[in-house]
C-alpha cells in the first residue's frame, strides 16, 4: 500500500455526474478526496459534448468528460428504474462525508433523494450536502435552460468584456467560466461545512447559485455599481470603466500581443524606464522623457495624489506613453522580460497551450502528463493550482470509463479508492492498484456493471 | 461534540472569545480560526473575504508608513459619495468586511517582534506579496514552523514562490494575458478582447481560500501544518483545460491573434451574443441541439429559419456566419429583457446582456431572495451594500454585517487583549512608528 497524498485524502465524496459539479467534484478528488461519480445507465450527458479527441463523437473521448472527472472512480447506477440501485447508493450515502450534486428542487427524476434537507439530514446527520444548480436550489427549475453562455451574460461578467468600438457583440470568456466560478464557491463552502462538522459532529446543507456567484465576481462591474450607481463600460482588453481610460494592450513588433500593468509609481520605476528608452535609442522619438525624469525627482507618483496634484497625472500618463512605444519596437517576449526586469508590470497575452509551455512553468513542473491505459494516449492537463509542501495535489487517475469502477466499488465499498494514494513527490500517473484487469471484469455495457 | 486530534492538542473552540467587546460574530462555521493576513488588494482579500464571513477572526496587519497606502485599494476609487481619502475606497470596504485591522512596520526589530507573537497564537498566515518576498522580509516557512509548528501558511503570488519569473510584478491582467484567459476572449479579426476586470483576482483568491480551508482540514486530523504556494498564472492555466487537452492531443501548434472566437461553442449553432433593440443592448442565445433550434425556428416564425436545411446541428454550424447574420437581423427588433423571457418560455436557453443595475436592482433578479447584497456599517463610510455570498449553509451560514476596518483600528484588542502588551508600550510603540 502506498502512502497517502492530498490534503483531503480520507475524504469520501459521491457525486452525482452533473454539469455544474464535475469541477467541484475534481477540485476535490485532485486535492486527495476519494471521489466516487455515479453516472446514469449510457452515461453522464457530458460524454456526448464536443468537442471530442477525433471528428466522431465517443463517450470516452469527450474532452470534457477527460479533463473534469480526473483523480475520480465512476460508477453506473440506475437510480431511477432499478430499486437496488438505489439501495447500493443509499448505502454509500450512509458511509460518505459529502454529497454533491446539482439537482434542482423540482426535479424528481432522482428516486433515491428526496431533495427536502429537513428529511435529508435526519437521515444522515454527518452529511455535508452541497448543491449546485443555476439559480440555487428553490429557484432553479429544470425546465428553465440556460448554457454557460447566457449564464455568463445574465449576471454580469459579458457586459464588461468586449472592445472600444461597441457595434461589436460583448465578449463571452470562453472555456466554461461559469462552472469554475461557482464550483470554487461550492468547494470552499464544503470545506467550511466539513471544518464545522469536525467541532460540532453535525453535517448540513450547503446550496450554491451559479448566477450568485457570477454576479459577485465582476470586481468593477458589481462594485462600482453598488458604490455610486454608475455602470461601467467595456473597453479592448483592458477594465471596463465610467470614463475611458488609455490603452493597455499593444501589438507587439512580431505580431503577438503585449498588456501594459499598473503604471509605475516608485522613483526607481521611473528612473528604469528612463534608462530603457536611452537604451533602446527611443530618447528623441520619445520628447516626454522630460516627465519621466520629473517623476524620478519628485520620488514617484502616488494614485492619491491624482486627484489632487496637478502635475501627477502628466507624469503618470508619460509613463505609459513610454511604455506604448517600447512595446511596439519590441518583440513581445523581449518587452516583457524587460520589462520585469527593471520592476515594470507587463505581461504577453499568450494562448492556453503556450502558456502552460512557458519557460517558468516548465522549470516549475507545472503540466502533468497522465497515460490512459485504456486508450494508450497520453493526456496533458493543467497541474497543481496550489503547491501543498506535506500534501501534495495530484492527479492520482484518468478521468474514468464508463462503469469503470461500478463492480469494484459495490463490492468493497469506499475502502478500496483509499489505497490509492500514490506517493507524494512521483510524477503523478494511474493510481498504483488500478489495474485494469480488475476494470476488465466490468462488462463495457452502459448499465450492465453489477456487483459480482 | 466530537474532539478532533487537533482540539487534543488544546486549540481553542472560540478566537473570539476575547472580543473585541463590541464584535457581535453571526456565523459560528470557522469561529475557532485566526487568520494572520498579510495579503491585500483582491487577490488576497478576496479569499480572506470568505473566511472571515464565516466566522474566521481575520486580523489584517498593514503596514503604517505610507498613511494607509500600502493596500492600494484603501484610498481608491470607486467612492460611495464625494468624500475622498484611505478609509473611504469602496473596493476596500467590500473586500473587507467583517475584519480586524492592525499596523505593524516589519521594517523595526520591534514590528517583526509583535508578528512573530501574532503567528505564535494564529492558525493561518496568508499573504500576496511577489514570490519570495515575505521570505526576505524575515519569515520564510521554516521561521513560521518554529513559531508555530501546526501554522497553515498560504502564499499567493502571480508567479509563484519558484522558477525564473517568482520576482516579477503583476496584478489580474497580467495574469489573465500569462495563462491564456485573455487570447481565448475575443472575436475572429480582432484583437484580444481580454476580461474587462480582474477575473483572476477572483479567481486566485477562491484558490487561496480552498488552499487554507483544505490545509486546515488536513491538520484538524493530523495536528500538521503545512506550507501552500498558489501561482495565480497557474490557477489561470487550470481554467483552460480542455482547450490545451484538445490541441495537446490533437498534436496543434499554438493558435496566432485573431483566430479565436469566444461568443461561440464547438458543438452548437446558434451560439452567441446578439443585438436587441436599443443602444448597445444584447441578448445572449445557444441552441443546445435539434430541439432548441426548432423551437427557435418556430419563435422566429420567418421563412429563412423554418427551412428544413437548417434543421441539423451540422448545417447550422457550417453555416453559421449567414445564420447569425439572420439572427442578429431579427433580434434587434426586440426588447433583449422580453424576447429572452419568451424564449426561454419556449424552451430555448437566453439572456439579456445585463447590467449591474439590471441584475442588482431590477425587478426580476435572477437568483431570488437571496439576500447577495448586503449592507455593512463602516465607521467612516456609514452603510454600504457591498458583495454577499453564492452559497447558503442551512445551519451555519455566512454573514457580513461590519464593514472593514479602519488603518489600526483594531491596535488595542490585537496588541493589547490578544497579546498582552500593556498600554504604556502600546503608545511607545506607536509614538515610535512601529504600529
Amino acid at each position: 500500500m502506498s502512502v497517502p497524498s492530498g490534503p483531503l485524502f480520507g475524504l469520501r465524496v459521491l457525486e452525482l455526474a452533473g454539469e455544474f459539479t464535475a469541477y467541484p467534484g475534481k477540485l476535490l478528488a485532485d486535492l486527495g478526496a476519494n471521489v466516487v461519480v455515479v453516472e446514469p445507465p449510457g452515461g453522464a450527458p457530458a460524454r456526448g459534448r464536443a468537442p471530442f479527441v477525433a471528428a466522431t463523437p465517443d463517450p470516452e473521448g469527450a474532452l470534457g468528460w477527460r479533463h473534469y472527472n480526473t483523480s475520480k472512480r465512476g460508477i453506473v447506477l440506475d437510480l431511477v428504474g432499478s430499486a437496488e440501485d438505489r439501495g447500493r447508493f443509499a448505502r454509500l450515502l450512509a458511509d460518505c462525508d459529502v454529497l454533491l450534486e446539482g439537482r434542482s428542487a423540482a426535479d424528481r427524476t432522482v428516486g433515491a433523494l428526496d431533495l427536502d434537507p429537513a428529511r435529508f439530514t435526519g437521515q444522515y446527520p454527518t452529511l455535508v450536502w452541497t448543491t449546485v444548480t443555476p439559480y440555487g436550489r428553490t429557484a432553479s427549475d429544470p425546465d428553465q435552460p440556460v448554457t454557460d453562455l447566457t449564464l455568463l451574460a445574465g449576471a454580469g461578467p459579458v457586459l464588461s468584456c468586449g472592445y472600444d468600438d461597441h457595434d461589436l457583440p460583448p465578449v463571452r470568456g470562453p472555456g466554461g467560466q461559469a462552472t469554475h466560478v461557482a464550483g470554487s464557491f461550492a468547494v470552499a463552502a464544503t470545506l467550511t461545512a466539513l471544518l464545522h462538522r469536525t467541532r460540532s459532529g453535525r453535517g448540513q446543507h450547503i446550496d450554491v447559485s451559479v448566477d450568485a456567484a457570477l454576479n459577485v465576481s465582476c470586481e468593477l462591474g458589481t462594485i462600482q455599481y453598488l458604490a455610486d450607481g454608475q455602470i461601467v463600460s467595456r473597453q479592448t482588453g483592458r477594465h471596463a470603466t465610467v470614463s475611458p481610460t488609455n490603452e493597455t494592450q499593444v501589438r507587439a513588433a512580431d505580431g503577438q500581443y503585449v498588456v501594459l500593468g499598473f503604471p509605475p509609481r516608485a522613483a526607481a520605476q521611473y528612473a528604469a524606464l528612463v534608462e530603457w528608452i536611452d537604451a533602446a535609442g527611443l530618447r528623441d522619438d520619445f520628447p516626454d522623457v522630460v516627465l519621466l525624469e520629473l517623476g524620478v525627482e519628485r520620488g514617484g507618483v502616488s494614485i492619491v495624489s491624482l486627484a489632487t496634484d496637478p502635475l501627477a497625472q502628466p507624469i503618470w500618463d508619460a509613463s505609459r506613453a513610454a511604455m506604448m512605444l517600447l512595446a511596439s519596437r519590441l518583440p513581445a517576449a523581449e518587452f516583457f522580460l524587460g520589462c520585469q526586469r527593471r520592476a515594470l508590470v507587463a505581461g504577453m497575452v499568450v494562448s492556453p497551450e503556450a502558456a502552460v509551455r512557458d519557460p517558468h512553468l516548465v522549470a516549475r513542473a507545472f503540466a502533468v502528463e497522465v497515460p490512459d491505459p485504456h486508450t494508450g494516449r497520453t493526456e496533458l492537463h493543467p497541474g497543481a493550482p496550489y503547491r501543498f509542501s506535506r500534501t501534495p495535489w495530484r492527479i492520482s487517475r484518468p478521468a474514468p470509463h464508463l462503469g469503470e469502477h461500478t463492480a469494484a466499488v459495490l463490492a468493497t465499498g469506499w475502502t478500496d479508492g483509499e489505497h490509492d494514494g500514490g506517493t507524494p513527490g512521483t510524477p503523478p500517473g494511474p493510481a498504483a492498484g488500478d489495474q485494469p484487469a480488475t476494470i476488465a471484469a466490468v462488462a463495457p455495457v452502459p448499465g450492465s456493471a453489477r456487483p459480482r | 461534540m466530537t474532539t478532533s486530534p487537533w482540539e487534543e492538542l488544546g486549540a481553542p473552540a472560540d478566537r473570539w472569545a476575547a472580543g473585541p467587546p463590541e464584535r457581535d460574530v453571526h456565523s459560528d462555521a470557522l469561529r475557532h480560526i485566526r487568520v494572520c493576513d498579510l495579503s491585500g488588494q483582491l487577490a488576497g482579500a478576496g479569499a480572506t473575504r470568505l473566511l472571515a464571513a464565516f466566522g474566521a477572526q481575520v486580523i489584517r496587519v498593514e503596514d503604517p508608513t505610507n498613511q494607509g497606502g500600502w493596500d492600494i485599494l484603501r484610498g481608491a476609487p470607486p467612492y460611495l459619495d464625494e468624500r475622498r481619502g484611505i478609509e473611504l475606497g469602496a473596493g476596500f470596504n467590500n473586500h473587507n468586511p467583517e475584519k480586524l485591522g492592525v499596523t505593524l512596520n516589519l521594517r523595526t526589530e520591534r514590528g517583526r517582534e509583535l508578528l512573530e507573537r501574532l503567528i505564535a497564537v494564529s492558525d493561518v498566515v496568508t499573504e500576496n506579496f511577489a514570490g519570495g518576498v515575505f521570505a526576505r522580509m524575515g519569515f520564510p516557512y521554516a521561521r513560521l514552523r518554529e513559531l508555530n509548528p501546526s501554522i497553515v501558511y498560504v502564499s499567493n503570488s502571480g508567479f509563484g514562490a519558484s522558477g525564473p519569473y517568482r520576482d516579477f510584478r503583476t496584478w489580474g491582467p497580467i495574469v489573465q494575458a500569462m495563462s491564456g484567459l485573455t487570447f481565448a476572449s475575443g472575436l475572429p479579426g480582432q484583437p484580444p478582447a481580454g476580461w474587462g476586470y480582474s477575473y483572476m483576482d477572483h479567481m486566485g483568491a477562491y484558490a487561496m481560500a480552498i488552499a487554507v480551508l483544505a490545509a486546515l482540514w488536513h491538520r484538524d486530523r493530523t495536528g500538521a501544518g503545512q506550507a501552500v504556494d498558489v501561482c495565480a498564472v497557474e490557477v489561470g492555466i487550470s481554467l483552460t483545460g480542455t482547450d490545451i487537452l484538445e490541441r495537446h492531443l490533437a498534436g496543434l501548434p499554438p493558435r496566432e491573434p485573431g483566430t479565436v472566437h469566444a461568443n461561440r461553442d464547438p458543438a452548437m449553432a446558434p451560439h452567441g451574443i446578439y443585438p436587441a433593440r436599443g443602444e448597445d443592448r444584447w441578448i445572449a442565445l445557444a441552441c443546445r441541439d435539434d430541439d432548441d433550434w426548432r423551437r427557435l425556428a418556430a419563435e422566429i416564425g420567418e421563412p429563412w429559419a423554418v427551412e428544413a436545411t437548417l434543421a441539423p446541428v451540422a448545417a447550422r454550424l457550417a453555416g453559421q456566419d449567414a445564420l447569425d447574420d439572420h439572427l442578429g437581423a431579427w433580434t434587434v427588433g426586440f426588447d433583449a429583457e422580453q424576447l429572452a423571457a419568451r424564449l426561454v418560455a419556449a424552451g430555448v436557453p437566453a439572456s439579456p446582456v445585463r447590467s449591474a443595475a439590471g441584475r442588482i436592482d431590477g425587478p426580476h433578479p435572477a437568483t431570488p431572495d437571496w439576500g447577495l447584497w448586503p449592507t455593512v456599517d463602516h465607521p467612516q463610510i456609514g452603510p454600504a451594500r457591498v458583495e454577499g455570498l453564492p452559497v447558503h449553509l442551512s445551519e451555519t451560514d455566512w454573514s457580513l454585517r461590519r464593514g472593514a476596518p479602519c488603518l489600526g483600528e483594531h491596535n488595542q484588542f490585537v496588541f493589547g487583549e490578544l497579546l498582552g502588551v500593556d498600554d504604556a508600550e502600546l503608545a511607545d510603540l506607536a509614538a515610535s512608528g512601529v504600529l
